[in-house]
């Protein structure tokens, strides 16, 4: 057992001094956004409002959690120090002498250090996942809302197939240990990684036909790339070796973008189906543009308001659907410092200690929020115009 | 109408075939009857016993025949034992027919859990009907809430009350179930001690002190959202020519809002509520979860955690059909309520 504790007062310093990368980056970047507010467009109205800011406050704080948390956090958020079992927080370890902040886990680890690692975890597959999500959705929701006809029955119908699904029934078949010995979640992920590679290719192509100067660098440029990361993601044979992911965070990276791809689809599809009736799409279509420029490069840049807030919605959603995986211990390894992973072992302790429950909770409730209350006031400065 | 009904149904029953194929296909994966053998067959089996298991209890049969016998078009055929020569029942424990007849779930048979040793319909129903009720607590307390809040925050744009009520709409958007379920339980069962963080002697007789924290939990998600829809459509409505001219003509404020707004806010958030069904399913499964309540959740959870093939597929079926019919619901009131679109 431990013997020294840390007040209350020596917690909350303890905590705020341990953020300080945190505090220096938010005041620079707060201070040069303040400074510029009026030449940064959209992200310069957010600070018109205190929704705004507040929402921008959380996003950046976690999202500079994430970048520093080697610097913030004290402890290995993997490694168990007996004594530290259940420890209370401001307990102080009696070997290095430095402080569980938080108390410790069931497991002896560092409560604190586990919440700031576990964001790190959350920001990279949050956003990644929703830009891949994004990137199905408009390279499928453009055809279907412009053509309409056959390929609007076909590809609507799977989308509603897909949202029928109830989430959690959909990732109890999709992300389970047994699926990994099958290619099913390998060729999702081949399916799922050539969108964004047949997009920007389309997006060049469209564009740059007439110059060829242009469109081969652009062109070459997202081929090598991509192919890069493609190879690196879906077969892990990256020469390079940087590119790496492992097979079960795949799995719930592909069920995850399987997942929220549909709602995308959706929106696009009535989007463009309303903006395809303006004059401009009518004069475009007049002056001989192809179809796919005029989704491209007339329908897709006029959509992007509400695409924008729904893609902050977003993020926040897919957080809370890796929370659900992590609380059904599914995909991500059992000791895995994610939130849903954490919230899930304390939940089941809540009757002897309370304390490892309530960071990671807070944490993931504090960044969804975050999220939300910057989608709200992106939507109101959207309908100012 | 009635033909858009038609239409609708059929396309819900070809995404119902669809879906279960799909979940049939999934379940019925190498690795996943694999993990089925393994934990009906004793410690320590082989692989040929494993293999000679799932053999002997037709899992090998061809896969469309298998989802044609679940289903009930082709005949569920008894499987002959190779030492005696007989046909022998499947499972003995939920009465397998012992002669080729059609039985599947068109004729109302669910066929047998594996991991409950009964049959899955004997699960099942009973486990929907304990969700039924949870469900139904939960709306109960949602619907007026939420609606209360929404009018509440629309009636008067950007007033004071509307700011407050949409950051905490807000707020319980961003609180998933399994977060806002952990807090409570900090607060109202480990602090205060005010109600039970289990929900296992619900079974038995719900009372308030057990059963309030699971609906709280599972209202509140859906309250922020709800809320939210209703403001947007009372701010709308609040807008409309036709206010106006009721409050040129000399009513009270609170007379227009009741007698003239709220009818036609209404419209939006009913839809709403239809659509929330599918998330409030994941949220059963999370909240009966976390307070060990034995409803449609708890068994969804446990035939896929030992993959029981047929209650894992009577769970899928049940939910989607629960999804789809709220959506045809949400399409056909939408209609009725809305005259614009009924006069059509």
């Amino acid at each position: 057992m431990v013997s020294e504790f840390v007040g209350p007062l020596g917690v909350i310093t303890g905590v705020l001094v341990r953020f300080w990368p945190v505090w220096l980056a938010l005041a620079l970047v707060l201070a040069a956004s303040f400074t510029y507010k009026k030449r940064l467009g959209l992200y310069g109205q957010l600070f018109d409002s205190y929704v705004g800011i507040a929402g921008v406050i959380i996003c950046l704080f976690w999202l500079f959690t994430a970048i520093f948390a080697s610097t913030i956090a004290p402890f290995n958020p993997l490694q168990q120090l007996v004594v530290m079992k259940d420890a209370l927080p401001g307990a102080i370890e009696p070997e290095t002498h430095k402080v569980f902040l938080f108390g410790g886990d069931k497991l002896a680890r560092d409560v604190f250090s586990r919440m700031v690692y576990g964001s790190q975890i959350v920001l990279i597959i949050a956003p990644a996942a929703t830009g891949f999500a994004l990137m199905v959705g408009i390279t499928l929701g453009l055809p279907a809302g412009y053509y309409g006809g056959k390929i609007d029955t076909v590809l609507s119908f799977l989308a509603n197939l897909v949202l029928a699904f109830p989430v959690i029934l959909l990732f109890y078949l999709l992300v389970t240990p047994g699926i990994m010995d099958t290619p099913i979640p390998y060729g999702m992920a081949g399916l799922f990684f050539i969108f964004p590679i047949i997009f920007f290719c389309v997006l060049f192509w469209t564009r740059y036909k007439n110059r060829p100067d242009r469109l081969y660098i652009l062109l070459g440029l997202t081929l090598v790339i991509g192919g890069w990361i493609y190879v690196g993601l879906v077969f892990d044979k990256d020469p390079l070796r940087i590119v790496h992911i492992d097979p079960n965070q795949l799995n719930i990276f592909v069920a995850v973008v399987f997942a929220s791809s549909p709602g995308v689809f959706r929106i696009v599809r009535g989007l463009t189906m309303d903006i395809k009736t303006r004059d401009y799409v009518a004069a475009a279509q007049t002056r001989g543009e192809t179809p796919w420029y005029i989704m491209l490069w007339e329908i897709l840049p006029n959509a992007r308001g509400p695409l924008i807030v729904d893609t902050c919605l977003r993020i926040g959603y897919t957080t809370i659907l890796l929370g659900t995986l992590g609380y059904f211990g599914l995909g991500l390894a059992p000791e895995s410092p994610d939130w849903g992973t954490a919230i899930k072992d304390a939940s089941r302790l809540l009757r002897q200690t309370i304390h490892p429950a309530l960071p990671p909770t807070i944490a993931l409730m504090s960044f969804v929020l975050g999220l939300n209350l910057l989608a709200d006031s992106l939507r109101e400065q959207s309908l100012k115009d | 109408m009635l033909f858009f009904i038609l239409r609708r149904l059929g396309t819900m029953l070809l995404t119902m075939v669809c879906l279960t194929l799909v979940v049939f296909f999934l379940v019925n994966l190498e690795p996943n009857l694999k993990k089925l053998a393994i934990s009906q067959t004793e410690m320590h089996t082989s692989a040929e016993q494993l293999e000679q298991w799932l053999v002997r209890h037709g899992y090998r049969q061809n896969f469309f025949v298998r989802y044609g016998q679940w289903l009930g078009v082709v005949k569920k055929a008894p499987l002959i034992n190779p030492d005696t020569g007989k046909a022998e029942q499947r499972f003995s424990f939920c009465n397998d027919p012992t002669e080729p007849v059609y039985s599947g779930v068109l004729q109302g048979d669910f066929g047998c859990s594996t991991k409950f040793k009964t049959t899955a319909a004997k699960r099942l129903f009973p486990a929907l009907g304990a969700t039924g009720i949870l469900m139904f607590w939960v709306l109960v307390v949602m619907i007026p809430i939420s609606l209360l809040i929404g009018i509440l925050a629309g009636m008067r744009e950007g007033s004071r009350t509307d700011r407050t009520l949409s950051v905490a709409s807000i707020a319980t958007t961003a609180t998933p179930e399994y977060v806002s379920g952990v807090i409570f339980t900090v607060i109202f069962a480990s602090w205060l001690g005010w109600l039970n963080g289990s929900a296992a002697s619900a079974s038995q007789g719900i009372t308030f002190y057990n059963f309030t924290l699971p609906v709280m939990t599972l209202a509140i998600y859906g309250i922020g959202y709800i809320a939210r829809m209703t403001r947007a459509s009372m701010v709308e409505v609040m807008t409309q020519q036709y206010i106006r001219t009721a409050r040129l003509k000399g009513l009270s404020f609170s007379s227009v809002v009741i007698k003239h707004a709220l009818r036609n806010a209404l419209i939006a958030p009913f839809t709403v509520i239809m659509l929330q069904f599918p998330w409030l399913l994941t949220g059963v499964v999370i909240v009966e979860v976390m307070f060990r309540y034995q409803g449609f959740g708890y068994i969804l959870v446990e035939a896929a955690g030992n993959n029981d093939i047929d209650l894992l597929l009577g769970c899928s079926l049940a939910s989607v059909f629960i999804v789809l019919i709220t959506q045809l619901i949400s399409d056909v009131g939408y209609a009725y309520l809305n005259p614009r679109i009924r006069v059509q």
